[in-house]
């Protein structure tokens, strides 16, 4: 039988997957055609503040989508290797290196991003997105505001909390000034409750997972993340979560599961392996397991207990200074645990992610306080998100086997 | 001069002097690992702030929480205290840096069971107003939660008393880059290494008798001093921590020498003076915005750059050696610009990628032979 038509199969794709294609297709070409219809773009960190940003009517455009986006169509080596013949050190995050190496090659999947008006980086998830966006602002020589938050090892002090506060407000000053217009602030209090909305209705997509069978795995998460990250606060978003959300009911009525017999469910930390997840969510799946959760797409709607819907603006320096890479190793793996809980998680898996510093150092404690409160196996696979050089996939072939013969054994002997 | 076998042999084993200071003096040792610490206040509370580098040991505890793509630095220095080395350590304070030291801060919280631990959060961008203000609101925080965890009340006047001490090392420091620039045979490169190292682990009152009386034999050599040398082709040293004091012999070696660094364990150590008026936490601050910046630190888009161009033309240099650090992402996101910088003014540079432990001599010296024959043809 043609695999296309394989009932099986057929059953438990996810529609909404081809209205997301289609929206992000028509994101990008509005993004392109900016030049056209005189529409500002401004080049945005994954966890920055994209609301002000489409209260003002610019175009937010996402280097870090652009390196997944580039990691998944397997571009990433030969980006990374021009970056490479650039000077920058092959030990970079590879987002960064693909993404600087695409601009003068206006290489990869979709030609190059359209070029920025201006940059907006925020350091709650990494330093080196400081770094690139200096890069970034040489290069295309356009005015760079950064959005400094403070990290929380153990707290979120007041004077850190004053600081954002003031930089939030620098932040408007400087669209305004960039743009040549003022701020509509009844605009910018509208989307800021369609942001928390949609925060909201992802978080409840994810949470259908905590269902048997999961109706969406990690995997699937990966790809539907893509609107929170670069859409949330449009009424765009808000709609298609719904659909999502109401699709995600449907299929845990039927009993449609991500996959087809799942047994073991498990859950995944860090980055997505980008060019590999087909293999992967192939070899958990004949596995029957399932990956239920992860700490990664969970990110875009962790810190909602401490935004303010009715007054973003300014509950808006907490929420987004508390992110999950922007906290203690104890205080992330306190969360893992929660929802190794909330989930049922059988084990979790972990991706040593050499692009990823602040994401990976600290993943071997939380590995060991996983182990020593939950008692749970987990795997740790050492690899790249975007540079394939650095995934050996007969090892990580192996490895997947062993951790998979230990859940098994773990729940036949309870 | 003779002085400098005494630093020799404690920068070349920091802990064991350390230990001793502890064990003789009573002295209370703070570890830092990074040159935004603010080490005036540490001394001012009557602590001894000592600036870790691994200690060179195998790894083996630190590969339990810390992957190979880290640099060695922080895994050696991790190492060093899983180990139970630097069990006489009163605390540590950790100056937010990049993201690896940022976990290791963690790290250490959660592993290390000796002494107290401090975070200093300091603001990333030091280039606009919000940014000094939250840095000072820091450093205050720090004079707090340090005084708590010494027990002890801090005050103005002590603060003053160590920036005194601290403006009077940075400046001999400074005297003896500037005597060198004129005259490097004053000082072998070797034993401007261990000087300045030395800045950094010693009891700083024994140190700074010691730097005043090597500024003084160099202030009397210098009108007698063979010049003749001076022809030698002159080089600046770039990067982070440097540590590999063969690098100066190396290069000396070969006919040239180092004119002058831009190193955060050289110039950007003791760069500046902090003003003794006013409120000294906002001095000490100051200090910090006006200073040459670590590239995890945000002051412009070119700041490295322009002051790179600067010291190459103050120290007549004819060339940069870049000392990366293997896996330090902020310098290593800066090099392609730097260069690029470079190569537009004519000035040839060599990239060195390093670990934080002293390695094999040959591979450095034929990289740096090669280097200064082209350096000879331009």
């Amino acid at each position: 039988m043609a695999e296309g038509k394989d009932p099986e199969k057929e059953k438990r794709k996810i529609k909404s997957v081809k209205k997301m294609k289609a929206i992000m297709t028509k994101y990008y070409k509005k993004a392109k055609l900016a030049w056209l219809t005189r529409k500002k773009i401004a080049w945005i960190t994954s966890g920055g503040p994209v609301e002000p940003l489409i209260a003002m009517n610019i175009i937010p455009v996402y280097p870090e989508n652009h390196g997944a986006m580039i990691g998944a169509s397997k571009m990433g080596v030969d980006l990374c290797q021009k970056a490479e013949a650039m000077g920058y050190s092959s030990d970079l995050c590879s987002y960064a290196r693909s993404d600087i190496s695409c601009a003068p090659a206006k290489g990869g999947p979709i030609g190059g991003l359209p070029k920025p008006n201006m940059l907006i980086c925020c350091n709650n998830i990494c330093g080196t997105v400081l770094k690139w966006y200096e890069v970034q602002a040489r290069y295309f020589n356009v005015p760079l505001f950064i959005l400094d938050t403070p990290f929380c090892h153990t707290q979120f002090t007041q004077e850190a909390r004053q600081y954002v506060k003031k930089q939030v407000e620098e932040y408007i000053l400087f669209l305004e000034k960039v743009c040549k217009k003022k701020m509509d602030h009844d605009r910018m209090k509208e989307v800021g409750r369609l942001s928390v909305e949609a925060q909201r209705l992802w978080q409840a997509v994810l949470d259908t997972a905590q269902n048997r069978p999961a109706p969406l795995s990690a995997f699937d998460a990966f790809f539907h993340l893509a609107l929170i990250v670069t859409l949330r606060g449009t009424r765009q978003a808000v709609d298609y979560y719904q659909e999502l959300l109401a699709e995600m009911k449907q299929r845990v009525a039927d009993g449609i599961g991500a996959i087809p017999n799942e047994k073991h469910r498990l859950l995944w930390d860090n980055l997505p392996i980008w060019y590999r997840t087909r293999w992967l969510s192939q070899k958990f799946a004949a596995a029957d397991a399932c990956l239920v959760a992860d700490t990664y797409t969970s990110a875009w709607c962790g810190a909602l207990q401490y935004i303010d819907e009715n007054n973003f603006l300014e509950s808006m320096a907490e929420g987004y200074s508390r992110i999950y890479l922007n906290i203690g190793i104890d205080e992330m793996a306190r969360q893992v645990i929660q929802m190794i809980d909330k989930y049922k998680a059988d084990g979790l898996v972990m991706h040593s992610n050499r692009s990823c510093k602040p994401y990976s150092f600290g993943q071997l404690d939380i590995q060991r306080i996983v182990r020593e409160e939950r008692g749970l196996p987990s795997l740790m696979i050492e690899a790249d998100m975007v540079d394939e050089r650095f995934f050996s996939e007969s090892q990580i072939d192996t490895r997947i086997d062993a951790f998979m013969e230990v859940v098994r054994e773990r729940k036949s002997g309870i | 001069m003779k002085q400098m076998k005494e630093l020799a042999g404690i920068t070349g084993n920091p802990i064991a002097y350390a230990r001793r200071l502890q064990e003789t003096s009573g002295k209370k040792i703070i570890g830092y690992m990074c040159s935004y610490a603010p080490e005036e206040i540490i001394h001012a509370a009557g602590a001894h702030p000592l600036r870790l580098f691994g200690s060179g040991r195998n790894i083996l505890l630190a590969d339990s929480h810390l992957q190979s793509y880290c640099c060695s630095l922080v895994r050696g220095v991790l190492e060093d205290a899983l180990a139970g080395n630097l069990n006489y350590l009163t605390g540590m304070i950790f100056p937010h840096t990049c993201d690896t030291v940022q976990r290791l801060s963690d790290i250490w919280r959660l592993n290390v069971p000796e002494g107290f631990h401090l975070d200093i959060v300091l603001p990333v961008k030091l280039d606009t107003a919000d940014a000094c203000q939250y840095l000072i609101d820091v450093l205050h925080r720090f004079r707090d939660d340090l005084g708590k965890a010494l027990q002890t009340k801090i005050s103005d006047d002590d603060l003053r008393k160590s920036i005194t001490l601290y403006n009077n090392i940075r400046n001999n420091l400074q005297k003896v880059y500037e005597l060198r620039k004129s005259n490097p045979d004053l000082l072998s490169g070797r034993d401007v290494y261990a000087l300045v190292k030395a800045a950094m682990i010693m009891d700083r009152e024994s140190y700074l008798t010691i730097l005043q009386a090597v500024v003084g034999e160099m202030q009397k050599a210098t009108g007698t001093a063979d010049n003749k040398k001076n022809r030698r082709k002159r080089l600046i040293l770039s990067g982070g921590i440097c540590s590999q004091p063969d690098i100066y012999s190396l290069v000396e070696d070969v006919g040239a020498h180092i004119a002058g660094d831009d190193l955060c364990t050289g110039s950007r150590y003791f760069a500046g003076q902090i003003s003794v008026n006013g409120d000294p936490i906002t001095a000490i601050a100051e200090r910090y915005v006006k200073r040459v910046v670590c590239p995890a630190k945000h002051m412009g888009n070119r700041s490295r750059a322009e002051n790179l161009l600067h010291l190459v033309k103050d120290c007549h240099a004819d060339g940069v050696i870049f000392m990366l650090l293997k896996f330090c992402d902020p310098h290593a996101f800066d090099y392609p610009y730097l260069k690029k910088a470079l190569d537009k003014e004519g000035l040839p540079c060599l990239l060195l990628e390093v670990e934080d432990q002293p390695q094999a001599q040959e591979q450095m010296k034929t990289r740096i032979e090669a280097f200064l024959e082209t350096l000879k043809t331009l």
